[in-house]
């Protein structure tokens, strides 16, 4: 099977489990007693019952499940993804509004971490049981072992509070502006430290294995530099694991952004998506959540096509 | 001036269970262009041995002493650039399983070519035309087409002749094959070891041949080294080793070979197993399975001598390391060697049904398909693959 | 030597005498290693390892503080009468007439200082861990013990059944857990049995992957196809040869999720969504300080809110960390058992 068969069947594949993963949220969220037009009535105790099924009409939150669910999927394929209630507004702009903002900070972190992770992992490997692995193993648990919130206000604490280097909070800018993107900065460390730290162990690891076989002695026998050894030969196996779990972090990187943007007041999707729960805001949870199952199933796709790349053993068939 | 004199190499692993004392007090020496077999069981040092010569042991082993001198310079107090530049270069490696020793990730013509490029400053083009020719030379059909392709796309005998050429690249002196052929089938086995045979003949290389086959040792060497847990015990030419073995393990090893045609009821076999190196037994190691002990060889560690007269021996003599010779024992050793069959066609102690000769002129006549003098290579290659479909033809593995 | 050639044959190496004989000296083949189980192995080789008996004493520590922070006591009958905490975690502390304001900076009295509400932090930590660690050990147990089933069933039947119940893993890891967990929490409302549901539902899907794989891998060894061609029926061949073989993977992974469930709790909790606002759970006292720090309740920064509890969940992860390491590790090192044997490299 060629590469791009592969690809064609895996987004096949993807279909169903969107499908599922839409069913299923909405099942839950649907399960919850009490939606907007509840705390919109609660707020304004004149609304009528009669006004109040006709609001209910207006949003398509009269009727069955199944049959609510059947007229969000037929408006999902024409394009729409339904209405934030709370401000009236349609859900696609209102995430595109801010998409950007998410994006920057999860590439800003996935940076960070590959930036710290690949080089720290090599070092440790190479150099193992020395105090330069120690220390990387160090924070290699630490960095796990931290809550990102706590990270997050910790950070504020020292270098926005003490050091009065960062303002306390997002500053209320375009993404594009000068101080948005040096405030990206914290919230960026914060949301790439825990990432980093597993990447790095899975890189240290992986590449400590690799250091034992047998076509390294193989290489070095031939006179390469070790140079040559570890960065050519020993470098290019250990990174064909590396790549699963650098695909895998897109989850956790969007998982860290949910918490982290609530730290920081961040603009973007995540501390949309805890409105939305906290708001039960149906639409929008629906949206976030298909659009993150889509953002991580592309991510693993992605892995798999570099494992094709680096690993010339596989072969979709 | 021999190619490789090792004096006194000693090479110690500190592992968690103890000091393993791998390699103990070796001497031995290769001449330029011959081929040195060193034979012993699985653990007696063997690997260690050709790893250190190239100065490869990693932690947690340990080089403690001696010295390796290639060429007459010490390889052991070079530099590690110096050392580089002899790996690959003068003194080639060729390992037991050929599956393990080639990077998954490269194509083999590149893992060749890498070499190449670095001890010899070829460009590109002309590194890939020289590994095409290697990989021609070690008998891969169509070498051109395969040097793109993967090692998992070779077969086993394929993949072994590739690290043979990857070995060859640059036209070392010394080759150091560690088991090149134990991972093989008996069949690809024979073929693999008559190309290297010809080649190390073709290309003027020594071959330091490491195995646990006295077959093997038979037909393709020219002196041997006996080893066991870490030491030579026993040192001579292929004739003297197999006519006249003087060390009980050499007598130990050779009674071990069964033999087609034997009446004896069941396999003669040496008695125990080699001890773990972390705690030796005390005075001569073999001690324990060695049916001429006596209480003496607990006590006193025996020395290499001359069998004859009991005296030190220089690098290159015939010596034996048991207390046997240095007047130590009560009793004698009182084992005896028959040959029979002296007008019979030759046949020689074996391990598997090939046939094995030492005198090898009359090997050559008797199982080549060439004369014994036809070389170069270049012309034989089809020669010699047209006998050998399965191997060469059926070196695509599907998967 | 004899200058005939031919056929060699040597007699007289006699291996009975070497086995009739008494031995000359006092060395044995076999040095004598113990016969004991790979547990037990396991158990010294982890005893060995200092970081990890470290984190093993902190968690003990950290559990029996929270066990004795106040009494417990059982429809009326206190069973653990002790009372380690100073003040009751939830207690406003100058409504009951003591001399006490708000944000009140450590001191002998109130080692980590009080928080916004007068209550004192050193207290609220030391219950908090109730929570926490309870809920973390509870969700690993049950997702430890329900992925362990899921994944031996699909291994070991393999085929439809472990299409289809792959296929539903599937669409658990098409969500980024905390996700879920958001969604079923915002579904149930806020408490403790809710929070070990959400995590539950998110948890056991990483199990049931790595038991599959694990089953797949023991499936095809020989004492399994063995026990099989002697009859033995599913059930028993599942629970008495595979899964004790696939466990040691288990148990590793299960050491190292209780610190991810445990911040995943308190980032709930951090979040609003975990539980109610005045309960001492370490996230959501972090969720209550946040507000401290980004407005500052007038010039002075009361850090020690926000220092302590989130200092006590990164101690208890970082300990379970440690213990999840020494665990592999002391798993890993049986594997590589006969690494010193002999020379060959």
């Amino acid at each position: 099977m060629s590469l791009r068969r592969f690809i064609a069947v895996r987004v096949a594949a993807t279909v169903p489990i969107l499908f599922g993963v839409s069913v299923l949220t909405f099942a839950l969220v649907h399960l919850t007693p009490g939606d907007p037009i509840d705390q919109m009535v609660a707020l304004n105790p004149q609304i009528s019952a009669a006004e109040e099924a006709a609001i209910r009409a207006r949003y398509g939150l009269d009727g069955p499940v199944w049959q609510q669910y059947l007229t969000w999927m037929g408006n999902v394929l024409q394009g729409d993804l339904g209405t934030v209630i709370s401000v009236d507004q349609p859900v696609l702009p209102y995430i595109m509004a801010r998409l950007p903002e998410t994006i920057a900070l999860g590439l800003f972190g996935w940076a960070i971490a590959l930036l710290i992770a690949i080089p720290a992992g090599i070092y440790a490997a190479v150099n193992k049981d020395t105090l330069g692995d120690d220390l990387s193993r160090v924070f290699a648990l630490s960095g796990i072992s931290l809550p990102n919130f706590w990270l997050g206000l910790m950070l504020i604490l020292v270098f926005a509070l003490w050091l009065d280097l960062w303002p306390v909070l997002a500053p209320d800018k375009p993404l594009l502006s000068a101080d948005m993107l040096w405030y990206l900065v914290l919230p960026g460390v914060t949301i790439g430290t825990a990432s980093s730290a597993t990447l790095m162990r899975v890189m240290r690891s992986s590449m400590a294995e690799e250091l034992n076989k047998e076509y390294v002695t193989a290489a070095r026998a031939k006179g390469l530099p070790e140079r040559t050894v570890v960065l050519k030969h020993v470098l290019r196996n250990s990174l064909i694991s590396v790549t699963t779990i650098a695909a895998f972090l897109t989850a956790s990187i969007f998982a860290g952004a949910v918490v982290v943007e609530q730290v920081f007041a961040w603009p973007g999707l995540g501390r949309a998506f805890v409105g939305a729960i906290v708001g039960r805001e149906v639409d929008l949870i629906m949206a976030i959540t298909l659009f993150t199952g889509v953002t991580i199933i592309l991510a693993n796709l992605l892995a798999d096509i570099m494992y094709a790349v680096l690993d010339p053993r596989i072969r979709y068939d | 001036m021999a190619l490789l004199e090792v004096e006194d190499l000693t090479v110690k692993f500190y592992t968690e269970e103890g000091v393993v004392t791998a390699v103990d007090g070796l001497s031995f020496h290769i001449e330029r262009g011959e081929t040195f077999g060193v034979v012993g069981e699985s653990g007696a040092g063997k690997s260690v041995t050709a790893l250190s010569v190239l100065r490869l042991i990693e932690e947690p082993g340990r080089i403690e002493s001696g010295t390796v001198r290639f060429d007459g310079e010490d390889l052991l107090s070079m530099s590690e650039s110096d050392v580089r530049d002899v790996r690959g270069n003068d003194i080639a490696m060729i390992f037991q399983d050929a599956q393990t020793a080639l990077n998954p990730v490269y194509t083999v013509g590149e893992q060749i070519a890498e070499a190449v490029r670095h001890h010899l400053d070829y460009d590109d083009t002309a590194a890939r035309k020289r590994a095409i020719r290697l990989l021609d030379d070690v008998g891969i059909p169509e070498p051109a087409a395969r040097y793109d392709d993967y090692p998992h796309e070779f077969s086993g005998g394929m993949q072994q002749r590739v690290v043979i050429a990857m070995a060859l690249s640059c036209d070392p002196d010394l080759l150091i094959a560690d088991e090149p052929t134990t991972a093989l089938d008996v069949t690809i086995e024979a073929k693999i070891l008559d190309r290297l045979e010809h080649l190390a003949e073709e290309y003027d290389t020594a071959i330091q041949l490491i195995t646990h086959d006295l077959g093997v040792i038979a037909e393709m060497c020219d002196r041997v080294m006996v080893m066991y847990a870490g030491r030579a015990v026993e040192k001579a030419t292929v004739e003297e080793l197999y006519y006249d073995p003087k060390h009980p393990y050499t007598v130990g090893l050779m009674s071990a070979i069964p033999r087609i045609g034997d009446e004896q009821d069941r396999l003669q076999t040496i008695p125990g197993t080699m001890p773990d190196l972390v705690e030796v037994p005390s005075g001569c190691s073999f001690h324990p399975r060695c049916p001429f002990a006596e209480e003496v060889c607990t006590r006193k560690q025996p020395a290499l001598v001359d069998p004859d007269t009991g005296d030190a021996v220089g690098l290159s003599d015939r010596a034996a390391a048991c207390l046997a010779y240095t007047g130590d024992l009560d009793s004698e050793l009182d084992y005896e060697v028959e040959v029979t069959g002296r007008d019979a066609p030759p046949s020689e102690p074996q391990s598997n049904s090939r046939i094995h000769a030492p005198d090898a002129e009359q090997h050559r006549a008797d199982s080549d398909p060439l004369p014994a003098d036809s070389d170069p290579v270049g012309s034989d290659t089809d020669l010699l693959d047209q006998d050998d479909p399965d191997e060469d033809t059926g070196g695509q593995q599907d998967g | 030597m004899s200058t005939d050639r031919g056929r060699i044959r040597i007699t007289g190496f006699d291996a009975d005498r070497v086995e009739s004989r008494e031995p000359l000296s006092d060395w044995t083949e076999t040095r004598d290693t113990g016969t004991e189980g790979r547990w037990v192995r396991a158990w010294r080789e982890f005893r060995r390892n200092r970081s990890a008996m470290l984190g093993l004493y902190i968690v003990i520590v950290m559990s029996l503080l929270a066990l004795f922070a106040r009494p417990i006591t059982i429809a009326g009958v206190t069973v653990q009468p002790f009372s380690l905490a100073p003040y009751d975690p939830g207690a406003i502390l100058y409504a009951q007439g003591l001399d006490v304001s708000a944000y009140e900076a450590p001191s002998l009295a109130h080692p980590f200082g009080t928080d916004g509400s007068a209550r004192d932090v050193f207290s609220r930590v030391l219950y908090g861990g109730r929570f926490s660690l309870s809920i973390g050990f509870i969700v690993v147990l049950v997702t430890a013990a329900i992925g362990l089933v899921y994944g031996a069933i699909a291994g070991y039947y393999g085929g439809w059944v472990d299409e289809t119940l792959m296929r539903i893993l599937d669409l658990i890891f098409a969500f980024p857990g905390l996700l879920l967990a958001l969604i079923i929490v915002a579904v149930l409302g806020k408490g403790y049995w809710e929070l070990v549901l959400a995590f539950t539902a998110i948890g056991w899907a990483g199990y049931a992957r790595l038991i599959r794989g694990e089953i797949l891998k023991v499936k095809e060894n020989e004492y399994v196809l063995a026990a099989k061609a002697l009859g033995a029926r599913d059930r028993r061949i599942i629970f008495r040869h595979v899964v004790p073989n696939a466990i040691a993977p288990l148990v590793v992974q299960a050491s190292l999720s209780i610190g991810t469930v445990v911040i995943g709790v308190a980032a709930l909790g951090f979040l609003g969504l975990g539980l109610p606002p005045s309960s001492a759970e370490w996230g959501t006292m972090l969720d209550q300080t946040r507000q401290t720090i980004v407005q500052g309740p007038g010039g002075s920064i009361p850090w020690w809110v926000t220092v302590f509890p989130g200092g006590a969940i990164f101690l208890f992860v970082m300990s379970m960390n440690l213990i999840g390491d020494g665990i592999n590790d002391a798993l890993d090192a049986q594997e590589g058992e006969d690494v010193a044997r002999g020379g060959e490299v």
